[in-house]
């Protein structure tokens, strides 16, 4: 008998049966971390080997897949998640976030807007957005469980009284459905708006931590603040030097040994498609530049 | 409001015990405590004084016993009839716990703003410059420096610490607070400049509170009425002077003529 050496995208089927259950959960209650079983996959932990399982666990042979991280399609994490699910489920790939039925991301959410035939799977490597203050995991399941989130005001006071603004960059903590505080994993605030509303299912997988979470899709997602320090989204007072931008996150990148620096779309897809289609003159940089505030 | 809210007792102890396994911790305490009350609770050590602070405050179930707290509605409610999460909003809004040692009642990794600014974060309060007004106002009051808002009570002294879980405890205006040895551990001056302050403040709040203590030279300043306990049972009770003046019981005479370690 000639056995595959694994099964289909890596996990056993009875191992996929256990996690979907989990996602299933997951869904039913939005923004309520499900724990799971989490399996030993063959790459390290900071690797995103909860984004994995959780895309192992829901991906067809029809479905066509993306992967990135930090918004880029071809870094070395990138690269080697995609060829796993390649060598393991045989699926085609694409680095085009319209084509794509499951996208798995590390810190960033496309900027071309998701539609409700996607499924977005993040990595996350810490998904308890209280533990910063209260480290015992009894007490944090317990606040969730009673809604008691008066700490995670604490710590966007202690923010306020620090830096005089909310300093919280990533990992910006949201109410989900107007019931639970989730972390969205290390993505930039910039990106939460997105995932208000969004016509996409949302999937949250914690390896390390053995979590999975979901935003199922058309749910509320509200970033937290206060009425004098209202959320805002953050970016650079820029556009992007090579699709001239001025709507996308932007990456300050350093172009020479000389400390030049520049910025560019965080989301490569999304400059490239942008260039492509002619976008990026010096004309249009200029006008970019006068639109920003 | 009414006078004759006021003639009901705040809370009502009914034969509270309390068994850890086969130890006893506490048995068969049964008083009343009214509006701006302070008692205290004094005894030697092992007998029963937190064991009793904890079964009053809903910490620990008691064994047999209920304790009856009149809400601010004015219905006396059973604390273990209620729900967890009513019984947690009753700890951190209408009461106050200060403990012995102040990382127990802080948090210590929060600005001296963010520990006084949590109870009212934890209520709902949304707006930061209210809460950072409300908190230094409360620093004011327990004679922490303004300019310390910012700064964790890792920076703290040790009395400061103790002055700083009080602000914490008591910027919701709770109607009871519960203290365990809320002196001890601190030099003698610094005793008691906390306890003037105490004083101060719980007249000034009209608080009730439960105050457990070596120190009978605190259950004098502090308290209107007295429990001494020894071994689980309260032994002997009343006004604060007339015990400490003249106890009736051998041991709480031992213990007044300081020939006992209290
Ligand atoms: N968690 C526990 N498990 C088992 N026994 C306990 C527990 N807590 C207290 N006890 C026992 O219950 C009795 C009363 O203890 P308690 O802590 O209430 O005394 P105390 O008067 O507060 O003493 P101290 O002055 O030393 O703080 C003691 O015999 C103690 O050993
Ligand atoms: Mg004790």
């Amino acid at each position: 008998m000639t056995a595959p050496a694994y099964n289909f995208a890596y996990l056993d089927e009875q191992t996929k049966r256990m996690i979907r259950r989990a996602i299933l959960k997951a869904i039913a209650i939005p923004g309520y971390q499900v724990p799971f079983a989490s399996r030993e996959m063959p790459m390290p932990y900071g690797w995103g080997t909860g984004g994995v399982q959780v895309t192992a666990a829901i991906l067809g042979p029809n479905d066509v897949l993306k992967v990135i991280d930090q918004g880029s399609d071809d870094t070395t994490n990138a690269v080697s998640i995609r060829k796993f699910f390649v060598k393991t489920a045989g699926v085609k790939t694409t680095t085009t976030t319209t084509e794509a039925t499951v996208i798995q991301t590390r810190h960033r959410i496309p900027e071309t807007p998701l539609g409700d035939h996607q499924v977005l799977v993040y990595q996350v490597p810490i998904p308890e957005p209280l533990r910063f203050l209260e480290p015992r995991e009894t007490e944090t399941r317990r606040m969730h469980a009673l809604s008691e989130y008066g700490l995670m005001h604490v710590k966007l006071y202690e923010d306020i009284s620090r830096h005089g603004h909310i300093a919280t960059a990533y990992a910006y903590p949201v109410k989900v459905d107007d019931r639970y505080v989730m972390d969205p994993s290390p993505i930039p605030k910039f990106d939460n708006p997105k995932m208000n509303d969004c016509p996409a299912l949302q999937l949250f997988g914690a390896g390390r931590e053995k979590r999975i979470y979901a935003i199922p899709p058309y749910t509320q997602v509200v970033s937290l603040d206060f009425e004098d320090h209202p959320f805002e989204p953050y970016r650079h007072d820029a556009s992007c030097e090579l699709c001239g931008a001025t709507d996308s996150y932007l990456d300050e990148v350093i172009t020479d040994d000389r400390g030049t620096r520049m910025f560019v779309c965080s989301d490569t897809d999304y400059c490239g498609t942008r260039r492509a289609m002619g976008h990026g003159t010096a004309a249009e940089d200029t006008e970019a530049a006068h639109d920003d505030r | 409001m009414s006078a004759l809210d006021t003639e009901e007792p705040l809370l009502v102890a009914d034969g509270l015990t309390k068994y850890y396994g086969r130890q006893l911790g506490c048995r068969d305490a049964s008083f009343e405590l009214y509006e701006g009350e302070v008692m205290a609770v004094v005894g030697e050590s092992g007998s029963g004084k937190s064991t009793l602070l904890q079964l009053l405050s809903g910490q620990i179930e008691p064994t047999s016993g209920r304790v009856l707290y009149r809400m601010r509605d004015g219905a006396a409610t059973d604390l273990w009839s209620m729900s967890e999460p009513m019984r947690r909003f009753l700890y951190r809004t209408d009461w106050g716990f200060v403990h012995q040692d102040p990382q127990r009642g802080l948090r210590m990794g929060v600005s001296a703003g963010g520990n006084v600014g949590e109870r009212l974060m934890a209520v709902g309060w949304r707006n930061y410059a209210d809460i950072r007004g409300v908190a230094t106002d409360w620093l004011g009051r327990v004679e922490i420096p303004e300019d310390r808002i910012d700064d964790t009570p890792r920076t703290y002294s040790g009395g400061m610490r103790q002055r700083l879980q009080i602000a914490r405890n008591l910027v919701t205006s709770p109607r009871l607070i519960f203290m365990d040895e809320p002196t001890g551990g601190l030099d003698v001056s610094v005793q008691a400049r906390l306890l003037d302050l105490l004083r101060r403040i719980v007249s000034e709040m009209r608080l009730a509170a439960i105050v457990v203590t070596h120190d009978l030279a605190v259950a004098r300043l502090l308290s209107n009425r007295i429990m001494v306990m020894k071994g689980g049972t309260v032994i002997e009770s009343g006004l604060t002077d007339q015990v400490l003046d003249d106890p009736h019981e051998p041991y709480t005479q031992l213990l007044v003529s300081s020939i006992l370690p209290a």
